[in-house]
């Protein structure tokens, strides 16, 4: 499980500036982008733990050797429904900071991943204030890859643990009170 | 922070302790000079280190303190309460001193402030007389001290020669000088000023002195000898006893590096020598030493013998070396001691390999058994038992004696004590008994309270003690001890004990309980961990505002410990705090439920009883079974943690014990006890309840702790809510 993906990476490519290489991949058949500053590896989706009175989002936890890694479901974390276990599904462990600045690794499910692009800044254009069906804020821009639009992701408010921790508690008071009901 | 400054805090901080600890022994047990030089030595050393290290603002402040110190030493000032106090103010405020250093900040207008009053405050203990007398011996190295002209025959003869690192590390040649007075007498006394260059070349911080002293003592040689043991390392010092012989005599003088007939002179005039003997002497050397191949230089110049070149390198080195002393004196320390600093982090690190490594090995042996293969089996359970090994070496390196945290005490209750008008004297018993160092850095806190709330509500002041025919000084016991697996500390006092009905009373006040409810007296005093608790009728400043001893509780809660209290009234109470040695690894009971696993502490668990098939019949509108005559509730696992997955055909219920209450918890499967490598679950889990932490199982999968107090509040107050909701629908 903790077998490494070789990221598509041009031998010698010039790494001036690092933002403009994303890691883009699939969530259900919509593409993603994430700078892949922060990405620190790819591994197979497998051994998920599930942790209970947690949101649908907060899929459980790994192994990553030797240190356990929350795994958070993109597909969720944006409403939508929740990701299916494929074969191609995948891990992508993410270096997240809190607001202390205190780093965490939090691992995210995605339905399967394409590539390493470079996207020069011309041509990323600013995220569209409605329409996306994504909160605006979780997104940085939009990039132009092969004529299509590729929404690139903003890794820091997507996983903003301070946010995550608070919606675990929100989920489990309101499990609280669903027994209520 | 560089390494040095960073050696000189951290062994600063050591001497502080042991200066504190030292000077609250000297109030019990006045003018020890045993104790005296420790602390003596304490302040000296951390001036020393202070000048290696150039921080002239503890430079500064120790400098007056050593002084103060020195005259302590000879007797001149003796320790009294007054003085001890602003001892013990002078130790905490080198203590924020050292802060500065770590930070690398000079010290705040405030704290210069508080330097210059303690500074102040010593002047007065030392006086002018004291401060004057040192001037004159510095300033004027002419001056013979006075008793020369008595001539005495059998005298001790000393030759000091001073290097010239002496008053950079803060050494003072006079008080030296004053110090030989203790016990003897010094007959006569000539400064040799002769090592000293033109003024243009001098350094003013240099000492370039020399004495030659005639000594009338009983003291015997060693003991002469201790008086200049913090400066013999820099300095050249021969002590000859009374009636040497002539010639040892004159081959040291030989030695040292000033003009050898003037010190023959000297010698005269001391009463070390008398003249024909010092005539006789030149002449016998000058003999000896025609073959000696510097003779020609020798004859050339009125020297009995050269001015050795060989002692100036020695010199040379000498110098050299004061430099480096500081941190050498350090390295010896630790070698004495036989211990070795190692930063936390690095042994967390070595720990938390350790935990992969018994977890990985532990997947090895499982495969190796699903081979089948005999050798292979063989070799891999080897393995497992060394790693264990391993692992239990690796946790007994981060295990520290409890001693430490207990006479940090001492002080707390002497200052208490003083403030509240009460004689406390406190007791320490069990202080090898050790724990985990994450565990004795969270204790602080919960003891630092108990013991206040000892001091403050529990023992009374002297009168009512005599009163009720007790000592008037009271006592404050802190003992520790091993109890399977785990270390009990005890805050034991003699004084007032708690009164069960004032506590009922209180707690019905308050409506924790009602007034027709039995109690058993451990749960009525159990009472007083509840917030917002306090039957102290009046506040005082240090403690029974009622916001504490819950947050006691809490936080030995949170290191999987439980306290508890026993009292009698009038006779004391007893606090008792259980914690586990260790926070990295706990005893794991593992439980099945659907496939998933769960670990429950094993100190948590009771028994394990099967879910009969009446039971489950029984079972299915009720969260509750009967235990051998006892009401049992429980939790299903399952529900709680809405598990999807269908259930098996057999149901176990493990009764798990929190807070002296009973509490099952229906699970699938029994799986066994194991050890457990606590991971922490990361801060996005941070609110979650139920679940205290994760380990990693030997197949490499992730197994949640069950946290048993939070699980069953939680499913308490869910249960609660859920029948108050359907008895509002009927």
């Amino acid at each position: 499980m903790t077998e490494k993906h070789n990221l598509p990476v041009a031998a010698g490519a010039v790494m001036s500036d690092e933002e403009q290489q994303y890691l883009t991949f699939l969530l259900s058949g919509e593409m993603f982008a994430i700078a892949i500053m922060n990405i620190k590896e790819i591994i197979e989706y497998g051994n998920l733990t599930e942790v209970p009175m947690m949101p649908e989002f907060i899929r459980g936890v790994i192994n990553l050797r030797g240190s356990v890694v929350p795994v958070i479901d993109l597909s969720a974390r944006f409403g939508r429904r929740v990701t299916e276990i494929s074969r191609r599904t995948c891990i992508v462990i993410i270096e997240a900071e809190a607001n202390d600045g205190s780093k965490q690794d939090i691992g995210v499910m995605v339905d399967s991943v394409s590539e390493v692009l470079e996207i020069p800044r011309s041509e990323i254009e600013p995220p569209p204030a409605f329409g996306a069906k994504i909160r605006v804020d979780f997104m940085r821009g939009m990039g132009k890859v092969a004529g299509e639009f590729v929404i690139i992701l903003n890794a820091n408010k997507v996983l903003s643990v301070d946010e995550l921790s608070m919606l675990g508690q929100a989920t489990s008071v309101s499990s609280t009170e669903q027994a209520e009901a | 922070m560089d390494a040095i400054q960073q050696a000189f805090v951290i062994e600063s901080r050591e001497l502080l302790q042991m200066m504190e600890e030292n000077l609250l022994q000297l109030e019990n047990s006045a003018g020890d000079p045993e104790i005296i030089n420790a602390i003596f030595r304490a302040a000296h050393t951390i001036k020393g280190g202070a000048g290696v290290i150039e921080c002239d603002f503890i430079i500064e402040f120790t400098h007056v303190l050593e002084n103060v110190l020195d005259e302590m030493r000879s007797g001149t000032i003796t320790p009294n309460r007054e003085l001890i106090e602003v001892l013990l103010a002078c130790s905490d405020h080198l203590g924020i001193l050292m802060g500065c250093v770590e930070n690398d900040a000079l010290p705040s207008d405030e704290e210069n402030k508080t330097s210059l009053s303690l500074r102040k405050q010593l002047q007065h203990f030392l006086g002018q007389e004291a401060s004057e007398s040192k001037e004159i011996v510095v300033a004027d190295p002419n001056i013979q001290t006075s008793g020369g002209g008595e001539m005495e025959t059998d005298n001790w003869h000393i030759s000091l020669r001073f290097g010239p690192d002496v008053l950079r590390k803060g050494m003072d040649p006079a008080s030296f000088l004053r110090y030989l007075n203790e016990f003897g007498q010094i007959v006569h006394l000539t400064t040799l000023p002769d090592a000293m260059p033109e003024a243009e070349d001098m350094d003013p911080e240099s000492c370039y002195l020399g004495f030659e002293i005639s000594y009338k003592s009983d003291a015997d040689k060693a003991k002469i000898e201790s008086v200049f043991s913090f400066v013999s390392e820099d300095c050249v010092i021969n002590i000859w006893p009374p009636h040497s012989k002539l010639a040892d005599f004159i081959q040291a003088i030989d030695a040292l590096p000033e003009d050898s007939m003037r010190l023959g002179e000297i010698l005269v005039q001391c009463g070390a020598l008398t003249q024909s003997e010092l005539d006789k002497a030149l002449a016998a050397q000058s003999t000896t030493s025609a073959d000696d191949e510097s003779a020609s230089q020798q004859e050339q110049s009125p020297k009995i013998g050269d001015v050795l070149v060989n002692q100036g390198a020695v010199t040379a080195e000498v110098v050299e070396a004061a430099a480096g002393k500081q941190v050498k004196v350090a390295q010896k320390k630790s070698l004495e001691s036989q211990l070795i600093r190692v930063q936390a982090s690095k042994l967390d690190q070595l720990i938390d390999l350790v935990g992969e490594m018994v977890i990985a090995s532990a997947g090895a042996n499982m495969l190796a058994r699903r081979s089948s293969e005999t050798a292979l089996v063989e070799s891999t359970s080897v393995i497992t038992m060394l790693v264990e090994q391993i692992r239990d070496s690796a946790l007994q390196l981060r295990m520290v004696q409890i001693g430490d945290t207990f006479t940090r005490f001492q002080r707390v209750v002497r200052d208490t004590s003083k403030e509240l008008g009460k004689d406390i004297e406190l007791v320490i018993t069990g202080s090898e008994a050790e724990l985990d160092k994450s565990v004795v850095e969270k204790l602080g806190d919960p003891l630092m309270h108990l013991v206040r709330n000892a001091l403050d509500h529990g023992i009374e002041g002297p009168e009512a003690r005599v009163a009720k025919g007790k000592p008037a000084q009271g006592t404050l016991k802190l003992n520790a001890y091993h109890e399977s697996g785990s270390i009990a500390i005890e805050i034991i006092d003699d004084g007032n004990g708690m009164s069960r009905e004032k506590i009922f009373n209180k707690a019905v006040e308050k409506e924790l309980v009602s007034a027709n409810q039995t109690m058993s007296d451990n749960e009525v005093f159990s009472l007083i961990f509840e917030p917002g608790f306090s039957t102290a009728e009046k506040i005082t400043n240090i403690s029974g505002r009622g916001v504490g001893l819950d947050v006691v509780k809490r936080n030995i809660t949170s290191l999987r410990g439980s306290v508890e209290v026993e009292s009698k009234e009038g006779v004391g109470s007893t606090f008792r705090i259980r914690l586990p040695l260790t926070l990295a690894i706990i005893d794991g009971f593992q439980v099945g439920v659907g496939k998933s696993s769960y670990v429950i502490p094993l100190g948590a668990v009771v028994e394990c009883i099967e879910l009969s098939e009446k039971d489950r019949a029984d079972t299915a509108h009720r969260q509750y079974i009967n235990l051998r005559g006892e009401v049992l509730p429980f939790v299903r696992l399952r529900e709680q943690f809405e598990i999807d997955e269908a259930g098996g055909k057999r149901e176990n219920i493990v009764v798990v014990q929190y807070a002296g209450q009973k509490v099952g918890l229906v699970v699938d499967e029994l799986m066994g006890e194991f050890q457990t490598v606590i991971k922490p679950l990361g801060s996005i889990f941070k609110n979650i309840k139920g679940i205290g932490g994760s380990t990693i199982l030997g197949s490499g999968d992730v197994a949640l702790i069950l946290d048993v107090q939070t699980l069953v509040a939680l499913a308490t107050v869910q249960q609660n809510r859920t029948a108050v909701a359907e008895a509002v629908k009927v």
